[in-house]
């Protein structure tokens, strides 16, 4: 399963959420899909998309938060599963890509190709949909239903250690996160 | 205990006179009451941490959304932070305003507070962190107010740190 199938699959349903994701494959992909307002592409800082996700989810209850995580990114801040348990916020729905790879930065495994479990993980976290995806049918139909659902979701997506050629988009950094919170504001005044 | 009761009711109003309705916060001695003020107020949103750095990203996501959000943490979480401030905050132009207890400086009677205080200041001057103190508590609700104004204005980082002469009842 390609990361980049899966996100094609899903991308019509992203039209409605904020969408956080985390550096380089998986922002590059998402924005060769097509870039929108509603997507923040957290550039650095790994391990915080998540906790962004549940800022937003925290700070605004009747939209719907998708974080677009993966698993070098989620390793790095393990301590972020318990904390949206805790909250565990109905509008948060947690993907998180498993290449089990730190591929972006040179393509080392991480330690979910040696046994570790990211749903089991979750699951012991206390998030209460857990789930791992193989295929991109899959794929689609747990994510719509987590988006149609009412509860915190975390879905592991294995997915093949590929990505594109190059990170580098052309939306600047500043300009990616002024145009994010001036979208947030606009559909306030709404 | 003697962590002061009424210097952290001040400081608590003066956080939500400043509008603040998020506040991030890992336990440590000198915040408990605080914290407990967080969590007994319906209008304010306590998210309890498993460690600092998630605070400087649930307090973008709550600024993208409008919400003004405080830090609370104790020196050594700004320390376990600082990744978060520099490629986060720094990075994108986010406003935190962090509360900082101050441990390890004059009058610290716990040996493991020591070295983390020698080097909080020295670390807040190198990152480029405006800072001031919250030292008396007269000071305290035109501080919070004026840290806020310039973090919201300059979209960066801004510290005060909560020190013993204001935290601690002798």
């Amino acid at each position: 399963m390609l990361r980049l199938d899966c996100l094609r699959a899903v991308y019509p349903e992203l039209e409605n959420c904020l969408v956080v994701t985390i550096m380089g494959a998986t922002a590059a992909e998402l924005h060769s899909l097509g870039h929108r307002p509603n997507f923040f592409y957290l550039q650095h800082a790994m391990g915080l998309a998540s906790s962004t996700g549940l800022g937003l989810a925290l700070s605004l209850p009747n939209q719907k938060i998708v974080v677009l995580d993966g698993d070098g990114s989620l390793l790095m801040n393990l301590g972020s599963l318990s904390t949206m348990a805790r909250y565990r916020p109905q509008n948060l729905v947690h993907i998180v890509f498993d290449n089990e790879s730190l591929l972006s930065v040179g393509g080392f495994p991480t330690a979910t190709s040696t046994g570790t479990d990211l749903e089991g993980i979750a699951r012991a976290a206390g998030i209460p949909m857990v789930l791992t995806v193989r295929t991109v049918e899959d794929f689609k139909s747990t994510v719509k239903n987590a988006l149609d659902g009412e509860q915190l979701a975390t879905i592991v997506a294995k997915v093949e250690a590929t990505g594109p050629s190059g990170y580098v988009t052309d939306i600047s950094l500043l300009e990616n996160r002024f145009q994010f919170r001036r979208y947030i504001q606009s559909l306030k005044n709404r | 205990m003697p962590v002061s009761l009424a210097s952290s009711r001040v400081i608590f109003e003066a956080l939500k006179k400043c509008d603040v309705r998020l506040v991030s916060a890992l336990p440590e001695t000198w915040l408990v009451h605080l914290i407990r003020m967080a969590d007994d107020d319906p209008e304010m949103i306590l998210v309890r941490l498993a460690k600092e750095e998630e605070g400087v990203g649930i307090s973008a996501g709550a600024h993208f959304a409008g919400v003004k959000s405080a830090m609370l943490m104790q020196n050594h979480g700004f320390l376990a932070s600082i990744n978060g401030i520099v490629s986060f905050a720094h990075l994108y132009k986010i406003p935190l305003l962090m509360l900082i207890s101050y441990r390890g400086s004059f009058g610290e009677r716990d040996p493991w507070q020591t070295q983390g205080g020698n080097v909080t200041e020295a670390l807040l001057r190198a990152m480029g962190i405006p800072y001031s103190f919250l030292d008396g508590i007269e000071n305290v609700e035109k501080r919070i107010r004026q840290a806020q104004t310039l973090a919201e204005s300059s979209l960066q980082p801004v510290a005060l740190l909560l020190t013993r002469d204001l935290m601690w009842d002798e």
